[in-house]
């Protein structure tokens, strides 16, 4: 491997030559150009050298400021001495040659290669003491800008913003150089701006100042504030320092509406899970199922019960499936203990909506109840399949999870699913027939009965799904239920009944409230201010914000 | 639907009914103390001192069913945030006995409650200002949860919010209550809530003489709240407020303000649910938010279904008989009692809507009604 240090060399020697063989006047001409090679070669190999034979040196201070040059002259090669003599690693051999032991052989430090013909026990361990190891840490600190492994390199440029200084500057322009990775160089250019910011001529600070107001990282934030506020600033920087602050709040505001929007949306979309099914048995029944919020646990459950039979009985590869099965499963499973529960005890109470919630309020109790006795109290865990880990980082410290994303699009799968089985399937045709004037879809020979249990099974599946997607970003419990019963009882008040729109708008404005709330006033503050917002909203709109117009609205109370 | 066969005019307050309602207060507030201080614990009738505040409770569990059945079985409400109204009247008397602790806390400190030297507040907050008293103490018991009822039952019953639409908001305004006391910074003691009372009106709490006179407390209010509700609801409102609870459009359109009628039943309800809970606190010993829960809100509704809605007497059967099944079965077999508890649900709504006090009261009008005695019989 070529070292780059020996191309620096060989000006330098070939300059002494000129010393030696010219008149004095030359030997002028050879210190102008060494200055200027110097300035122009990063890496002085020489002065590398003298260094790291200076850490040899017996007296401490001597060691401390040979390591702290090292630190600064931006050599990749420091990194290995430092750390070798932190570790106590490093040697020195009689001839004042330093040494880095590296457990069965011994190398040097300037070249990187082997040598073979001095043994390890020859040589004197180099000591250090408490006060040199802080300095080496220091020292490393800023080597790491140069260290061979990327990651590395990317932590060093980010943590040099936390101590903006002008040797930081020095050490970071030297790194922009030699870096060739541009995600890199950007972090490393944003910190070099940072500690020009602080350091540096008053050009450089304007434009340090421009440079950093296009970035929302809070550390910057806090550091222009700190410019802006100190007293001896000139008052250019600090106007720059303003705009760029504005620059920065503007985008972290931006960023914030964002990350607010998505969690909001996604907090929605879970909401109208949990709710589309009460929707419909609410809206065509007009039956208050107090047992929903348990169609949604059972629905949760299982999906457990799917996960842990394909990781008995399946192979290890298909575990990613379970999800797909568990939702049909869970489907399936929720709309028949929907039908079952309709046909035995909710067709005796229609008509009657009060005695429909008590008794379906006591379904609840055995259904939480009777799963508790079968899985018990404590929390299952139900893992997300590998293709919903993971997320997006975007900037500001923003993260996209996918598992959330996966439960927005399945929800508006479900619901443009639902909306099509109302409005291009027979069955949907005689649902609504049944929600609007009950009597008159009797008369015109549907069968009432059959529409509503059929009815119920479908409100009951869909919550089963909605348990399915629970699963995903929570705990599954037998008090799932509960959790989300008011809540999703809310949406359906707010949105009207009996209207999948209301229902839609009703979830997502809910929870996009919720969550513009939640940074103001904190998430149980905030839930209490929307609850008592849709107490008051339930004043002046008391059939929803889509109410059904016409005699059934009437009927409806 | 008719519910219940409602006892009219002058048999409401017979000789006959006052009999009945001497004996079963003379019951209560003799016998169950009589036999409490003087039998000897080793006999068969003996009844230990813990007895006592366990009556105690149930009896203001009863005056909060009596509540319910009040606005549900007579008006039409269902409430589903009877329980906060109770909650909040148990807040107000856990206040005052909290003041009542004075340096006897465990940090000692002479003028804030232990947790809120926990939370290193420098001074009472405002609103607990007055709770050194116990007159205030106790205004505060009907004013809190009546007002509350009045502002919240003016914005619900102006606009008409009816059936099950009241039903959830009024979950919805209990559950809120409840996240709110859950929080510390309320300043009411968070989701501890407030124990290790000492005194009330300089009784230590823990004396049984201080206990049985909170019982014999609890008699008295409840008597008088049953007496109250059997005033209201035989008198000219009541029958509008039957009426209105099976047909309120035609009430309206006859003339009758629903509103008014609506709110004033509600309010009462809500301040005798306040004074339950205020009795409840001092004979359990603690308040927490918990109590805020919508499950017990609806809990109470059992209760009155059980007794038999419609019938004063059923909501406190109802209470006397749901609680002490509760207390017994979660003892003898946890894991049984929801089963048994969501079964009341459903077997009251579906089998036997009219209760226990309705399923009698039925039975002996379908004896009176009957034509001949043969022919009672025969039906039997």
């Amino acid at each position: 491997m070529p070292n780059p240090a020996n191309l620096s060399l060989s000006p330098r020697k070939w300059a002494e030559r000129e010393i030696g063989w010219v008149q004095v006047h030359l030997a002028w001409l050879a210190v102008i150009s060494l200055i200027l090679l110097a300035a122009v070669f990063p890496a002085r190999a020489d002065e590398f050298a003298t260094l790291v034979s200076a850490l040899g040196a017996d007296s401490f201070v001597e060691k401390a400021q040979a390591i702290t040059a090292l630190g600064k002259l931006g050599d990749g090669r420091a990194v290995a001495v430092l750390t070798a003599l932190n570790d106590g690693r490093l040697l020195k051999a009689p001839d004042g040659r330093v040494m880095v032991s590296d457990a069965t052989k011994l190398i040097d430090p300037l070249t990187g290669a082997d040598v073979p013909e001095l043994k390890a026990d020859a040589l004197d361990r180099i000591r250090v003491n408490n006060r040199l190891r802080g300095i080496i840490e220091g020292a490393l600190g800023g080597l790491t800008l140069f260290s061979a492994d990327p990651a590395a390199r990317l932590g060093a440029a980010r943590d040099a913003l936390r101590y903006p200084s002008a040797d930081e500057a020095a050490l970071l322009e030297k790194a922009i150089a030699a870096e060739k990775d541009s995600e890199i160089r950007a972090a490393m250019e944003q910190s070099l701006a940072a500690a020009r910011l602080v350091s540096g001529a008053k050009r450089e600070r304007l434009a340090a100042a421009r440079t950093l107001g296009t970035t929302t990282d809070p550390q910057i934030k806090n550091l222009l504030a700190e410019v802006r506020a100190a007293p001896d600033t000139d008052p250019e920087v600090r106007q720059a320092a303003d705009t760029a602050l504005a620059s920065i709040n503007n985008r972290l505001w931006l960023v914030g509406l964002a990350a607010n929007l998505f969690q909001g949306i996604s907090l929605g979309s879970i909401l109208l899970l949990a709710a589309i099914g009460l929707a419909i048995t609410f809206g065509v029944m007009g039956v208050i199922n107090m047992a929903h919020g348990e169609m949604i646990m059972l629905g949760a459950y299982a999906a457990y019960v799917c996960q842990q039979f394909f990781r008995a009985f399946l192979p290890p590869g298909w575990i990613d499936a379970y999800l797909v099965v568990a939702v049909p499963v869970a489907f399936l499973f929720a709309a028949t203990v929907g039908v079952v529960l309709e046909r035995s005890v909710i067709r005796f109470l229609y008509g009657r909506p009060l005695e429909t919630l008590l008794a379906t309020w006591g379904v609840s109790l055995i259904l939480q109840q009777a799963v508790r006795s079968i899985f018990g109290s404590p929390n299952k865990e139900v893992s997300n399949p590998s293709w919903m880990t993971g997320g997006f980082d975007l900037i500001g410290g923003f993260t996209i999870t996918r598992n959330r994303i996966v439960i927005i699009l399945f929800c508006f799968v479900v619901l443009g699913v639902l909306a099509l089985i109302l409005n291009r399937t027979r069955f949907g045709l005689q649902m609504r027939a049944v929600t609007q004037n009950r009597p008159m879809a009797s008369v015109m020979g549907i069968r009432t009965a059959r529409v509503d249990a059929l009815t119920f099974g479908l409100g009951s599946g869909i919550a089963g799904m909605a348990g399915v997607a629970l699963s995903q970003v929570g705990n599954v419990s037998p008090n799932l239920g509960t959790i989300y019963i008011v809540d999703s009882f809310l949406v359906v008040v707010f949105g009207g009944v009996g209207n999948l729109m209301g229902t839609l708008v009703g979830a997502l404005s809910l929870g996009i409230v919720n969550k513009f709330l939640e940074p103001v006033a904190g998430a149980i503050l905030g839930k209490i201010v929307v609850l008592v917002a849709i107490i008051l909203f339930i004043q002046g709109r008391p059939r929803g914000l889509f109410a059904l117009r016409g005699r059934t609205a009437e009927a409806g109370g | 639907m008719v519910l219940a066969y409602h006892p009219v005019g002058r048999t409401l307050w017979s000789p006959g009914f006052w009999a009945a309602f001497l004996g079963c207060g003379l019951l209560l507030a003799a016998a169950i103390p009589a036999i409490n201080l003087w039998m000897p614990p080793n006999s068969a009738v003996a009844l230990p001192d813990y007895v006592i505040p366990l009556l105690g409770k149930y009896l203001c569990y009863a005056l909060l069913a009596l509540s319910l059945d009040l606005i549900w079985g007579y008006a039409g409400i269902l409430s589903l945030g009877q329980g906060a109204f109770f909650a909040l009247g148990g807040y107000c008397m856990g206040m005052y006995l909290m003041r009542q602790i004075g340096t006897r806390g465990v940090y000692g400190n002479p003028l804030l409650p232990d947790f809120m030297v926990f939370l290193t507040w420098q001074k009472l907050p405002w609103f607990w200002w007055g709770f050194d008293h116990f007159a205030w103490a106790a205004a505060m018991v009907i004013l809190v949860p009546g007002l509350l009822a009045l502002v919240f039952g003016w914005l619900a019953f102006r606009s008409r919010v009816t059936g099950v639409y009241l039903s959830i908001i009024t979950q919805a305004m209990t559950y809120a209550l409840m996240l709110a006391f859950f929080r510390n910074d309320m300043g009411f003691g968070g989701n501890n809530g407030m124990t290790d009372y000492k005194d009330i009106l300089g009784w230590d709490v823990h004396q049984p003489v201080t206990r049985l006179s909170l019982y014999l407390a609890a008699v008295a209010a409840l008597g008088l709240g049953y007496l109250l509700c059997r005033y209201i609801t035989s008198s000219k409102l009541g029958r509008v407020l039957l009426a209105l609870r099976d047909a309120e459009s035609r009430v309206r359109f006859l003339g009758y303000s629903v509103t008014n009628a609506k709110l004033f039943v509600f309010t009462v309800s809500a301040v005798l649910a306040g004074v339950a809970g205020a009795l409840y606190v001092p004979q359990v010993g603690i308040i927490n938010p918990s109590e805020f829960s919508p499950g017990n809100s609806i809990e109470i509704a059992i209760w009155v279904s059980v007794g038999g809605r419609g019938t004063l007497s059923g909501a406190i059967v109802g209470a006397l008989l749901v609680n002490a099944a509760k207390t017994w079965l979660t003892g003898a077999a946890p894991e049984t009692w929801l089963f048994v508890l969501g079964a009341m649900f459903v077997a009251t709504t579906l089998v036997f809507p009219r209760g226990i006090v309705g399923l009698l009261r039925q039975a002996r009008w379908t004896r009176l009604r009957a034509p001949a005695p043969v022919a009672a019989g025969e039906q039997a």
